[in-house]
């Protein structure tokens, strides 16, 4: 009974006719979806003469966009948002995974409140934030540090999603306990249980971690916009406005410069979109 | 009568190096979570704390805040911008949601199934989602150039449809933030419209075509009802998305042309950080996010009963 394998039963439809419509229809998705994308790719190798067009046709090909672009200083925003990619999902992994380990895996007076504090953090956008995000950052309470103008303001603020910490905190309850006790008889500490035993095992977890963090870190834009004070420290999310407003530099840069800004998620996505379909259908289904 | 005897000392020695066995759980626990508690009450409850008041005050800085009770939330309500703006939101996050979920169904439909080139397809549709906004955006403004021959004027031309103003236009700016949004959500959507049906019983479906139902029936009485849950979770998920739209708003109109693609989330932007009336700013974020609340307890809420 292979044509019950799904709803509508699309995989049993035979036939010329019902080949070409199916293709036919899965050539007009692609399009829509991928389209716009490859013609951004295929565009800005090309010789733009109309600063209005796309193209999905190779023509002219030139590197003239990217040169340009790097003289503009794209090279720079680039690397700015490679650090900040870089610094916040480590952060991120790092507070996420010590946090899990205490949530998951020990019993202490508070624990649930912790968590549902934690968790409640979910249901406040940080677009809401952002005004008083904005005071915060440039003068941190008790610390009195002002991070307005440094890389290290839209790095920090990251650190702390509870989507990270939910996602770890569940994965690691499912650890066996024996493990644990195994590693406590030989008489391995806290520290040594969670870098030996805990961390190994959570593997799997820490990929779904990364490319959700990667793909939530790269796509941050009101973060950086409040932390920004001049275009030394533009992410190239921001920098991509800035192209947008300049009549003389040319869509041909603007459109290699978001070729550059594309490529990094895309490639992240390719490499572990295994890891993303399952986290994103558990935790939007279970979680 | 020995054991009774030794029982007790044994208990009292034993007490003691419990509590300090327990109290040093307790230490630790707070140590591994000390990392994230800073950096959460620095970010998200601290902001959250200084939203709320500053939402009853008059910000004056320098001069010391002033307390003036509900009075910013009557100005946000008073305001014609702000009404204008909230009705956009509410047009855009409806929009959106249901765009997304019909054109994420019709692509899971068509899409779902365990053959290589559907995974392929599949995958090629995700990328708009994975997409930065800020790339989208600046996509999306080359696409909508509005002369004849921008690129989405071209496409729409070999169909005879003709040139269209979309963002430059008050009429059509709203629809077309709307179909950017929905290119770029509808793939979402249609990942757990997938995880959805690959859960329906498929023995259901025999059943159904063993009592001579074809595959739209099949759809409507067989899957539909088994993905109640499903429906439900994209549904609240897709509006708390819709509400809360900024970044492509910012950077696709930034508002225009005339005010009409402005939203309570770019409002508040410019109320508080280019006016500098950070007191209303807050009553307008507040309002909102006592609908965003609001909508994810729903969302908690059909969450258990299913």
């Amino acid at each position: 009974m292979r044509q019950l394998d799904t709803a509508l039963g699309l995989g049993a439809v035979r036939g010329p006719l019902g080949r070409i419509i199916k293709i036919g229809l899965y050539a007009l998705v692609v399009f829509v979806f991928a389209g716009p994308l490859l013609a951004l790719l295929v565009s800005a190798f090309g010789r733009v003469t109309d600063p209005t067009k796309l193209s999905l046709i190779p023509h002219d090909l030139t590197l003239d966009n990217f040169r340009t672009a790097v003289d503009q200083g794209v090279l720079h925003y680039l690397a700015n948002s490679l650090i900040v990619v870089g610094g916040g999902l480590l952060l991120q992994m790092a507070v996420s995974v010590t946090a899990a380990y205490a949530l998951a895996r020990k019993q202490f007076p508070g624990v649930r409140l912790i968590l549902f504090l934690i968790l409640s953090t979910m249901m406040l956008p940080e677009e809401i934030l952002a005004i008083p995000l904005s005071l915060v950052l440039s003068d941190v309470p008790i610390v009195h540090v002002n991070l307005v103008g440094s890389l290290a303001g839209m790095i920090v603020p990251v650190g702390a999603w509870a989507f990270a910490i939910l996602v770890m905190t569940e994965f690691m309850r499912d650890v066996p306990i024996e493990l644990e006790e195994a590693a406590r008889i030989d008489g391995a500490g806290d520290l040594r249980i969670f870098w030996s035993v805990i961390l190994p095992v959570c593997r799997p977890a820490l990929g779904v971690l990364g490319i959700f963090g990667f793909t939530m870190i790269w796509d941050q834009y009101i973060l950086p916009l409040l932390v920004a004070s001049d275009a030394q420290q533009f992410t190239l999310a921001l920098a991509l406005r800035s192209l947008r407003a300049d009549e003389q530099v040319g869509t041909g840069v603007l459109i290699a410069s978001a070729l550059l800004a594309l490529l990094p998620s895309v490639v992240v996505f390719l490499a572990l979109q295994r890891q993303f379909m399952r986290g994103l259908t558990s935790g939007a289904i279970k979680g | 009568m020995t054991t009774t005897l030794a029982a007790p000392p044994d208990r009292v020695r034993a007490a003691p190096a419990a509590r300090r066995r327990k109290l040093s759980t307790n230490t630790s626990a707070w140590l591994w979570l000390a990392p994230a508690l800073i950096l959460f009450a620095l970010f998200k409850f601290v902001p959250m704390a200084r939203a709320i008041s500053m939402s009853f005050q008059e910000v004056r800085p320098y001069l010391g805040d002033r307390w003036v009770g509900l009075d910013n939330y009557r100005t946000v309500l008073g305001d014609e911008a702000f009404r204008a703006a909230a009705g956009h939101t509410v047009v855009l996050a409806l929009g959106e949601t249901l765009g997304s979920i019909v054109v994420g169904l019709a692509l899971a439909l068509l899409l779902e199934g365990t053959a290589r080139h559907l995974w392929f397809v599949r995958t090629v549709v995700f990328l708009p989602t994975v997409t930065a906004m800020a790339v989208v955006a600046a996509l999306w403004r080359i696409l909508y150039y509005p002369a004849p021959d921008g690129a989405l004027n071209s496409v729409l031309g070999w169909i005879g449809l003709g040139p269209g103003q979309y963002l430059d236009s008050p009429h059509t700016s709203l629809w077309s933030v709307m179909a950017v949004g929905i290119w770029r959500g509808a793939p979402y959507d249609m990942m757990i419209f997938i995880a959805g049906l690959a859960g329906v019983d498929r023995t259901l479906y025999e059943a159904a075509a063993a009592d001579g139902a074809g595959p739209l029936r099949r759809l409507w009485h067989v899957a539909f009802p088994a993905m109640r849950a499903v429906f439900g979770i994209v549904l609240t998920l897709a509006a708390i998305r819709g509400l809360r739209v900024f970044t492509e708003i910012f950077l696709l109109t930034n508002g225009g042309p005339n005010g009409s693609t402005e939203v309570v989330m770019t409002l508040v932007y410019k109320l508080g950080l280019e006016r500098n009336e950070l007191g209303v700013a807050s009553a307008g974020s507040m309002l909102l996010l006592v609908a965003t609340v609001g909508l994810t307890l729903l969302a908690q809420l059909l969450r258990r009963r299913s």
